[in-house]
């Protein structure tokens, strides 16, 4: 399936949904994206994983790379990871650093 | 203005590959802007080759000569652009002599791991059999070393403090007791940090976590069939690399960022990392071993040879690595500093260290280079530096091993004569000098008793459950016909050997393993456990478990609640030697610190101050007074410990004490839970306060407060 990394703004909110398979070939696309939510200085990055099938080495990388480019300040939300995803981010200790939920609603997150 | 570096466009260009001169520092394969730096040694090779394969191809998908122009010195170094680094393998094919006799095993048929990989597949997932047609079985990849650390650094504990746990990563969690969704992996363990922190360990010493192949040497049991294994894996592949095998991540890659997970999460829980590293030998083998790396790159520079070209042996596993060559003493500096710098390692054991003084050609060094270079080096200056003082050709280094005031030593003498003592044959003097941390073998040469690392049992040898149990090694399973492993264990089996029903048996067995404990945290130095020995661990007999994968090895989970009486005795000792700085002194008793005039150490017999230490005594006490307590730390209790390993009970008196100043009672092994042991600050006040009954092979431990 072919990766795609789509941005959107809103607030202080920058949301990257993500499909296909995130890997080395890919990763770059990924993380132009995150440069480009860097740059609105959000308070909240959202990472909608639903449809990411895959995640190598290099995407791991990218979402570290996410969490040190958006500072400690910034909250990283990993939403709806396949299992397999999810369980590269657990192994590698990825989850300490990031909140991983089944869905992301704004309001319930700014209450 | 900003002026871009031109050193990052391609020179050369090689049927489609982009190339130009490398770095010859740092070696290895490192990720530069646009390209991969690819950096190796050989003195003798005429000619080196860059194959690229791509992930898990049986062929190469290129191979590139290094022009000669790329070239410096005895380093060949390239950089190659372009590369889809996450998803090729690489290694090297060497040219040059073949001469036996000269030492010189060039064969440029053979593809050679780099020795500074920093990852390596091949043996991604456990257990799975290799194919061994594959031309190239251990594989170079490269590492991005771009790992999330935040604010952890290493924890500095002194080394006094230190309560170190000797372990398995497999074995840890490879049972199906444990509970774990990753079993035997660094995953896993990072699930059982609650445990460890609950015992009250503050350091972890890893059984070699470097990659290793454990189908080296791999056979079938001939009387059951079964596989066996080099599972502990004390035979290195590649020096820089974690173990595939041993994170659940292995099969993607991720075995580096999973392993760094493990010490950063074991660092938030106040426990340090050791790793029990082999740089004796290497998994090559004797003289028909196979070619993997160093054999192929340089192999005179890399190895022992005798005048005739053999490998010399002080090892036992076919070779010895030529610690004291300078270049390899550049590759063990450069390994422990990344180890150190990129894992966060806080401290090193090193198996059969002793080989680690020698010269090129055996011969024990007084002032061997290797061993003063890590103790000077900075990037290792806080770590800790442990030998395990002997090697496999007869040198026997424990309390001579140049330290450099810097080296801990694993002490072999502390093992034996505890182990004598507690089975009844020791001797009262010897015993005195090990529960003061050794300062016959440490004192003289200004050393402290940190330099002494006490143990009852670790890996090699008995577990303490099979220490109380057996008389003899059981070493049937490993299929060598009971001749492997040691055959001197002053182990005792308290009447019948193996398991028994017999109750009386069993605890006296329960007594032996909670005296030995105690004894281990009471004594200065630093203490390290076995894994399992906290809840009673056995390996059937069996003192030389090195090769099976299976329940002899694996820690059964269910006898923390069978034994959970012990866990709590082992989990009162640790508290109460944290509780106490008197039992972990950064000096050698004997001495009046604090001008008080009262001594530090005092020896009782069961007539308090006076000792008895003639041959054949099997009782002896001892007093610690905690006013002695210097150097920044605060004043604490007085201790006092009686020992009676002999068969019958006796009487001690107890020392005096000032009137405000009475004695509790924190352990009594003669006793059964819960009342052999207290937590520490609730300990019961002693009734008696003249004298106490220490009954048979008993140990008591008492607080005066």
């Amino acid at each position: 399936m072919e990766f795609n990394a789509i941005l959107e703004t809103a607030e202080n909110t920058a949301k990257i949904i993500l499909s296909g398979e995130l890997k080395a070939s890919t990763a770059p696309t990924f993380k132009t994206e995150v440069e480009k939510a860097a740059a609105t200085n959000p308070q909240r990055l959202v990472l909608v994983m639903k449809d990411l099938s895959y995640m190598a080495s290099a995407g791991l990388r990218v979402l570290i790379f996410a969490k040190q480019k958006m500072g400690a300040n910034v909250d990283i939300y990993i939403i709806a990871p396949q299992e397999m995803v999810m369980d590269t981010i657990k192994k590698t200790g990825f989850h300490h650093s990031v909140k991983i939920m089944d869905e992301y609603d704004n309001d319930k997150v700014e209450a | 203005m900003f002026i871009e570096r031109i050193d990052i466009h391609p020179t050369h260009t090689r049927d489609k590959f982009k190339l130009r001169c490398g770095k010859p520092f740092p070696f290895g394969a490192t990720l530069i802007p646009g390209g991969v730096n690819f950096s190796i040694f050989s003195r003798h090779a005429t000619s080196c080759t860059l194959v690229l394969f791509d992930k898990n191809s049986p062929e190469p998908m290129a191979e590139i000569l290094f022009p000669k122009e790329f070239r410096i010195g005895n380093v060949y170094c390239m950089v190659v652009f372009g590369l889809d680094y996450e998803n090729i393998e690489y290694g090297h094919r060497m040219d040059g002599p073949n001469n036996f006799k000269q030492g010189h095993w060039f064969d440029n048929s053979k593809i050679l791991l780099d020795p500074y990989a920093k990852i390596i597949s091949g043996r991604d997932i456990w257990g799975v059999q290799p194919d061994w047609d594959n031309i190239y079985q251990y594989r170079g990849k490269i590492a991005f070393e771009d790992f999330d650390w935040e604010d952890d650094c290493h924890l500095d504990i002194p080394s006094e403090d230190l309560i170190i746990y000797e372990m398995h990563v497999r074995s840890f969690t490879k049972h199906p007791s444990s509970n774990v969704k990753h079993p035997g992996t660094f995953a896993a363990i990072r699930e059982k940090i609650p445990y460890l922190k609950e015992l009250g360990i503050n350091a972890v010493e890893l059984m070699p976590i470097f990659e290793f192949d454990e189908f080296e040497n791999s056979r079938l049991n001939p009387q059951t069939g079964e596989m066996l294994l080099n599972y502990w894996g004390y035979s290195t592949v590649g020096f820089f690399a974690p173990k595939a095998g041993y994170a659940a991540t292995g099969k993607l890659g991720m075995q580096a960022d999973e392993l760094k997970s493990l010490v950063k999460a074991l660092h938030q829980n106040g426990i340090e990392v050791i790793l029990d590293v082999v740089f004796n030998h290497t998994a090559e083998g004797n003289e028909q071993g196979n070619y993997i790396s160093f054999r192929g790159i340089d192999n005179q520079t890399y190895y022992m040879l005798t005048p005739e070209g053999y490998y010399y042996n002080f090892s036992g596993c076919g070779n010895t690595l030529n610690c004291n060559n300078p270049i390899v003493r550049g590759m063990v500096l450069d390994c422990l500093r990344y180890w150190v710098s990129e894992y966060h390692i806080d401290g090193f054991r090193f198996d059969l260290a002793s080989i680690l003084g020698r010269d090129p050609w055996g011969k024990p060094l007084i002032n061997p280079p290797l061993l003063e270079t890590l103790a000077f080096d900075p990037i290792l200056a806080k770590c800790k530096l442990i030998a395990e003082a002997w090697d496999a050709g007869g040198l026997y280094q424990v309390g001579s091993f140049p330290d450099y005031g810097r080296w801990a030593e694993w002490n072999g003498k502390y093992r034996d004569s505890i182990r004598n003592f507690i089975k009844g044959d020791g001797n009262i003097n010897d015993m005195a000098l090990r529960l003061q941390g050794s300062p016959d073998l440490y004192a003289e040469t200004c050393r402290t008793p940190s330099a002494s690392i006490n143990f009852i049992t670790a890996h090699d040898g008995f577990t303490l459950a099979d220490l109380v149990s057996y008389n003899h090694k059981h070493n049937e399973a490993n299929g060598e016909n009971n001749n492997d492993g040691e055959n001197s264990n002053d182990s005792w089996n308290c009447g019948v050997e193996g398991w028994t029903e017999n109750q009386s048996i069993n605890d006296l067995r329960q007594r032996q393993i909670r005296n030995a404990l105690a004894i281990l945290m009471i004594s200065q130095g630093i203490p390290m456990l076995l894994m399992g020995d906290e809840i009673g661990r056995s390996k059937q007999g069996n003192n030389n478990t090195y090769c099976h994968d299976n329940e002899l090895n694996w820690l059964d989970w269910t006898l923390l609640e069978k034994n959970v009486d012990l866990f709590k005795f082992v989990k009162n000792c640790i508290a109460f030697r944290k509780s106490h700085p008197i039992l972990r002194q950064s000096h050698f008793l004997n001495q009046d610190n604090s001008g008080s005039t009262h001594p530090d150490i005092t020896w009782h017999g069961t007539k308090a101050w006076n000792p008895d230490f003639s041959d054949h005594n099997r009782t002896t006490a001892f007093m610690l007074c905690g006013r002695q307590i210097g150097r920044n730390k605060k004043k604490d209790d007085y201790i006092y410990v009686a020992m009676n390993m002999h068969w019958e009970a006796h009487n001690f008196e107890i020392p005096k004490l000032h009137k405000s100043i009475q004695w509790h009672i924190f352990a009594n092994t003669g006793v059964k839970s819960p009342e052999d042991s207290w937590e520490p600050g609730n300990e019961p006040l002693l009734d008696n306060q003249q004298e106490v009954l220490v009954g048979s092979r008993s140990v008591i431990i008492l607080v005066g407060k």
